[in-house]
């Protein structure tokens, strides 16, 4: 992964030679180094531009102007999407969203997020390429400085709306993994899983549990992964959590490290996020001066650990575990089929515990001030604080730091938002639910989220900028290999788009219905399983607007249309059809 | 466990036993239970890529080729709502692809089309698709046709020249999902892999070249008895 993406940022694609040599370098064959790189986005056997254009394809970025924002970047830079200027200079992607959704329309040029386009920063922004001028100037020159710390870009806002008590309280660095260091490391496993930690990925499997099975299933060398590929569409509390808070996490990464018994931890960091990449190495470079990284941490002998990041290039679905090791070990990152767990077979085939970044930043919390502590917050299933990522139609997007438990009528009147239609809560994998249901909680006995929330105001065309935008995704971010996520994702898809064009009659929302349960009976990991979820809530919840395309009450619709179909034919032999006539 | 130190598992109903590590449609097999698969290859790692070997195990659905029998295992197979899922999966590979019977030389020996028989597909309940799919004949002794190519990685698995892989995924996805071969490698090969390269695709995208319909359509493998029907004799 390392190679290709050296590669990829000196030649702007991934030439054949390249590809020859490494796959004589690693004696495989052409198509098997192909068949990595191309799996990831940010890879490209074509040249992607000397400056490659990613614009986010996210809902809520079309929301707040990304087409405004992509007929300016045509415009300016004399090319179409998809395509590379003349000169070879600029090129205009779309990808998958990038984490900004609290300040759309965003891109990401060469690595360097650019937030809050306009047509006119556009305009700046492509001008200055053109004269050659550095990235990060033109960050400068359009973005206010809002991070102090001058190794992150200045264009990112945290947006951080309400610290809570768990991640955004205070605390000492370094003195929860000096008290951890003084218990044995299974009494820390004990103490984890006594304060019901749930996964805060969006799976919730409790991290004690993950934690102990890890220890009693042995192995020569056993791993600790921090999974910082936030991909689901509205989430962006890594994003804030990495920059704001890089110390607890590391530290909680280390305290995890002296449970399991692991040396090397590896923080997975999406593509998206590789600006704050030379930033995170600084903090890691602060905290092994500080002795809390490296050897005999905290001053106990014998207890090695240390830190790196590995970077992803672009796929959601290495967000999925299994995926994610896959991916660390250089290949496609397809799940892997289950059993054997990563707990007890994991990368490199050996015991490995997967954790989300704002899981990591709970335990050393909980080690500081005890389960019953943690216990005491959120509700029965759901311990502690969930952290939010908020965008959409709301006049506070951003990051909140809330106990689980929180009503979605609660959310709203702290967001600022009303002429609410619809909630995407958990993000297109998760559910859209209508006013009816924003008595309901976020919790894991109720509404589960991996954090993001979407809302989705009165106006806003549900079924077309929403449910469809997030089929394409699905559509796009499968890995493929699963049959009924590769086929069924398309079909449902198409025949969406069969009912919204008014070609079908009622009977089709149920058949759209029933085939969207197929995938969560059949697919392997949770991006196939929870595909249709757009579908499947939208019809449950907003069935109406289905209903409001259809329009006759008889059993069959003709999608066929005649002249359409004979019309190359015609054009052909310079025929002027006469459909009424047959 | 009973003596000769084999798991006594339950299929449908029926008592089999299998050897430690056994995968339950290998153990299923051994016993005169068929669990369909389009990816299976026995004695290569499992995919778990076509889903058709979806089996029920305390109301779970798993599939029977990446599972390991369990002493007591209770499984449902052959039951109609697994057989749904199964009919529904084929009929959405046949309109994700370009499968025209009639005209391939697969037709008989091919297991996505004796499945489709053995589940009673009629017509497929979903839309064509008619995706746009490309042939490569560049290699000596055979065409990859990607119209009839269903992916499922068989050969991805289990063919190499000199250690490496012949075939490969290409990009990902719904839409652009491909399997490419690596047309150096497969121009090498003898006739008799060749012949083995086309035997182990599940349908007709491996051919080998020059040679075709030794056995008439109608006398084939899957014309005469059904998919499945060597192990539950």
């Amino acid at each position: 992964m390392d190679i290709l993406l050296e590669v990829q940022d000196t030649f702007h694609h991934v030439p054949d030679d390249a590809v020859q040599i490494l796959a004589d370098m690693l004696d495989l064959s052409v198509v098997d180094v192909e068949q990595t790189l191309t799996f990831y986005h940010f890879f490209s056997k074509e040249p992607v531009g000397k400056y490659a254009v990613y614009l986010n394809d996210s809902a809520v970025s079309d929301m707040f102007g990304r087409g405004q924002v992509l007929k300016a970047l045509e415009e300016e830079a004399g090319t179409t999407f998809n395509t590379v200027s003349e000169d070879g200079l600029i090129g205009i992607w779309g990808t998958a969203d990038i984490g900004m959704n609290d300040q759309e329309p965003a891109a990401i040029i060469n690595g360097t997020v650019f937030t809050e386009l306009d047509p006119p920063k556009v305009k700046k922004i492509i001008q200055g390429l053109k004269k050659g001028k550095d990235l990060q100037d033109l960050v400068k020159e359009v973005g206010e400085q809002i991070h102090p710390h001058q190794l992150l870009p200045v264009m990112v806002k945290n947006n951080l709306r309400q610290k809570g008590p768990v991640l955004f309280a205070d605390y000492e660095v370094g003195k929860a993994l000096q008290q951890a260091v003084e218990l044995p490391p299974e009494e820390v496993v004990e103490i984890v899983k006594e304060s019901n930690l749930r996964g805060r990925g969006g799976a919730g499997f409790p991290a004690g549990l993950k934690w102990e099975f890890c220890r009693a299933s042995g192995g020569d060398e056993v791993y600790l992964v921090c999974n910082a590929d936030e991909g689901e569409p509205g989430t962006f509390k890594e994003r804030v959590i990495l920059t704001e808070l890089p110390r607890l996490l590391f530290e909680g990464m280390a305290i995890a490290g002296y449970a399991l018994g692991v040396k090397q931890g590896v923080i997975y960091l999406r593509y998206e996020y590789r600006y704050m990449k030379e930033y995170l190495e600084s903090v890691l470079q602060e905290m092994r001066e500080q002795n809390l990284l490296g050897k005999d941490l905290a001053g106990k002998q014998g207890f090695d650990f240390d830190i790196r990041i590995q970077l992803g290039a672009g796929a959601y679905v290495c967000g999925e575990e299994t995926g994610l090791i896959e991916s660390m070990e250089g290949k496609r990152g397809e799940p892997r089929n289950r059993p054997p767990f990563p707990v007890t077979k994991g990368y490199l085939d050996q015991p490995t515990v997967v954790n989300n970044v704002e899981t990591l930043c709970s335990v050393p919390k909980i080690i500081l001030e005890g389960a019953d502590w943690f216990k005491s917050m959120g509700t029965g299933e759901s311990a502690g604080t969930k952290l939010l990522s908020i965008s959409g139609d709301c006049e506070k997007p951003g990051v909140y730091e809330v106990e689980w438990g929180m009503t979605i009528r609660e959310l709203l009147e702290m967001v600022g938002a009303s002429d609410v239609q619809a909630v995407q809560v958990g993000g297109p994998s998760g559910t859209c639910i209508d006013p009816s249901q924003f008595n309901r909680a976020i919790a894991f006995e109720d509404l589960a989220t991996g954090g993001s929330i979407i809302v989705i105001g009165k106006d806003r065309d549900l079924l077309k900028d929403f449910v469809l935008n997030y089929m394409d995704f699905f559509i796009e971010e499968s890995c493929g290999s699963c049959a009924p996520c590769r086929t069924m994702n398309l079909i449902l898809r198409n025949k969406l788009q069969k009912i919204m064009a008014g070609d079908s009659s009622k009977g089709e929302i149920d058949e759209l219905l029933n085939w969207s349960m197929v995938g969560k009976e059949t697919n392997r990991c949770g991006l196939g399983q929870t595909a249709a979820n757009p579908i499947i809530s939208t019809i449950e919840n907003f069935r109406s607007l289905y209903e409001s395309y259809i329009e006759t009450d008889s059993e069959f619709v003709s999608s066929f249309d005649m002249a359409q179909a004979v019309a190359e034919s015609c054009e052909i032999v310079g025929r002027v059809p006469n459909i009424e006539a047959h | 466990m009973n003596k000769n130190g084999k798991l006594k598992f339950e299929i449908d109903g029926k008592t089999c036993f299998a050897e430690k590590g056994q995968s339950i449609i290998d153990a299923a097999a051994a016993n005169g239970v068929f669990i369909p698969s389009l990816c299976h290859v026995e004695g290569v790692k499992p995919a778990g890529s076509c889903r058709v070997c979806n089996i029920k195990i305390d109301g779970r659905t798993m599939t029977a080729c990446t599972t390991p029998v369990a002493e007591g295992m209770v499984v449902d197979n052959d039951v109609p709502e697994l057989n749904e899922l199964r009919k529904t999966v084929i009929e959405a590979l046949f309109v994700t692809g370009n499968h025209f019977c009639p005209s391939c030389e697969k037709s008989g020996n091919c297991e996505l089309q004796a499945l489709a028989y053995r589940y009673q597909m009629m017509v497929p309940r979903f839309p064509y698709e008619f995706p746009v799919k490309g042939v490569n004949a560049r290699a000596k002794l055979i065409f990859h046709d990607q119209n009839r190519c269903i992916l499922c990685k068989r050969c991805i698995r289990t063919i190499f020249k000199d250690g490496k892989h012949v075939f490969a995924y290409r990009n990902r996805g719904g839409e652009h999902l491909e399997v490419v071969l690596d047309e150096e490698l497969a121009s090498q090969f003898t006739e008799k892999e060749a012949k083995e390269a086309m035997e182990i695709c599940p349908v007709g995208a491996i051919l080998k070249k020059e040679e075709g319909y030794l056995v008439p359509i109608g006398e084939r493998k899957y014309d005469k008895t059904p998919i499945g029907s060597d192990i539950e004799k």
